[in-house]
């Protein structure tokens, strides 16, 4: 079976549970990696939270739905969302084709910036990736 | 179920294609090659093999081979001729719904029935019970390990099963099939299909699997997509076609669940006189096609609400989800489920309950999607 590769970029921090976050400021832009949406394949639905919705670290916020399956969006970190991104209703495919671009999914303001750093880093995403991969 | 999940003869060829292999019906199938939605669209648009060998296949041959298959099936078995297939069901004395399957008459005294996979071994007892029962002159062979089960479909379908069969044989028309070499290999070719598409389904030795299946990628070329179940899944589900164990199970009639055109009343197959009396009280509950709002999938198991009705708690739960899925052709969220005869008119108004939020949804026609449109 060919092997396959995943896209990490190197300006994202990553979660166990496959999200990227993008910090730009003081503003995370937060989506799902090119691994959970290669995963999840045929995305066809994704559930957006209410803008000033108060989320707390992994606690979920949405939902990513394929067509066999459904997945929870476990926050990053805790803060509050400041933007959602509406496009998805109609073209919740761009989270397949784009994961880090246009397939972002919500932008948050972290309570706390040091949450971010503590998050994996792109090596250590890359690793627990292969890790399952190889499953 | 075994603990190791069985394999097709195709195991290795879907391993090497880089198909997500799943647990199906004790079988690892392939769920999908690259991705559900584009696969679905090739069989509507062109062509998709699937490799449906976990299906099964029971025989039945001696003098009273028609006797045992008419106890068994609820359509009619002694006017159909040889060479041509029929849908039907197998029920219990009650009703209920054993299982959904297609009957192929061989040979005077010779028939086999295709099972869905997760019903072989119960449909097998269940035959051989009957035959025992009835002291019927025939026998059961169940062949499904024996034998491998390759899905054509789509409308280029016809085209390339042209080009692997000799010049000289004639394909066959809708719900017949021939015994006749594809590609240089003994088969069993059916105009049948669970897509809605034109198309076969090719009976083949187990051990002749991989090659014809070689051979049929050799000759479609790109114009071909490999499918697994989720396009199966899709596809059947746009043309509203019951799934066992979803739709239809031994609590479900033929009734209920809209399938009475194929049950030949007066042929004397068992469940008979329960589904005569069900016909004229009506059943409890009908199975319906819901076109939701949005893009959420109402999933299996998920409520059905009422919630216009005047003078009820808005909210009330009426029916179940059976299946639902994003349809690709129809591109919207469709699904199927049950509900009292009094909510199921086409136009009806009626909400799913998706993780605790109302969806409105509408009673639809079926089959959500239409070819000849």
């Amino acid at each position: 079976m060919a092997e396959k590769t995943y896209e990490i970029p190197d300006d994202c921090r990553y979660t166990r549970s496959d999200e990227w976050v993008h910090l730009d400021g003081t503003i995370g832009r937060i989506g799902i990696t090119d691994y959970a949406q290669s995963e999840l394949s045929d995305i066809v639905f994704v559930e957006l939270p209410d803008v000033g919705t108060q989320v707390e670290v992994g606690e979920a916020f949405g939902v990513v739905e394929s067509v066999k399956a459904v997945n929870d969006l476990i926050s990053p970190v805790s803060g509050e969302i400041v933007d959602v991104h509406q496009s998805l209703a109609d073209h919740p495919e761009w989270v397949n084709e784009d994961p880090y671009g246009r397939g972002w999914i919500v932008a948050i303001a972290p309570d706390d910036l040091d949450e971010v750093d503590a998050l994996l880093s792109p090596e250590e995403y890359a690793a627990f990736v292969e890790e399952r991969a190889s499953q | 179920m075994s603990a190791t999940p069985l394999r097709t003869p195709l195991y290795e060829r879907h391993r090497e294609s880089g198909a997500r292999l799943v647990p199906f019906a004790g079988f690892s199938m392939p769920l999908l090659y690259s991705s559900i939605i584009e696969e679905h669209r090739a069989v509507r648009t062109a062509l998709g093999l699937f490799d449906v060998s976990h299906m099964g296949e029971a025989w039945i041959r001696g003098p009273e081979t028609l006797t045992l298959a008419q106890k068994l099936f609820t359509n009619s078995v002694r006017d159909l001729p040889e060479g041509r297939v029929r849908y039907g069901l197998f029920c219990q004395d009650d009703g209920g719904v054993i299982d959904d399957v297609t009957l192929f008459r061989t040979g005077p005294d010779e028939v086999f029935f295709c099972l869905n996979a997760s019903n072989i071994q119960a449909d097998v007892d269940w035959m051989r019970s009957v035959q025992e029962r009835e002291g019927l002159a025939c026998e059961v062979l169940d062949k499904s390990t024996d034998t491998g089960l390759l899905a054509l479909q789509g409308p280029l379908a016809p085209e390339v099963v042209g080009r692997l069969l000799s010049s000289d044989t004639p394909l066959p028309r809708p719900w017949r099939f021939d015994a006749v070499r594809l590609a240089n290999t003994p088969v069993l070719l059916s105009r049948t299909g669970y897509t809605g598409e034109d198309g076969f389904e090719i009976f083949v030795g187990a051990d002749q699997a991989v090659p014809l299946w070689d051979a049929i990628r050799r000759e479609a070329g790109t114009q071909l997509a490999l499918c697994g179940l989720g396009a199966r899944d899709t596809l059947r589900t746009e043309m509203a076609y019951p799934l066992y164990g979803h739709e239809l199970d031994r609590s479900r009639s033929p009734i209920e669940a809209g399938l009475e055109r194929f049950c030949a009343f007066g042929s004397g197959f068992i469940g008979e006189e329960a589904l005569a009396r069900l016909r004229e009280t009506g059943p409890r509950e009908q199975r319906v096609g819901l076109a939701l709002e949005g893009r959420a999938v109402g999933r299996p198991g998920f409520p059905i609400l009422e919630g216009e009705r005047v003078g009820t708690v808005e909210g009330e739960r009426v029916g179940t989800v059976t299946s639902g899925t994003y349809g690709p052709s129809v591109e919207r969220s469709i699904a199927m489920g049950y509900v009292p005869g009094e909510y199921a008119g086409v136009g009806r108004r009626l909400a799913v309950e998706i993780r605790g939020r109302r969806v409105p949804c509408e009673v639809a026609k079926t089959p959500f999607y239409d070819r000849k449109r």
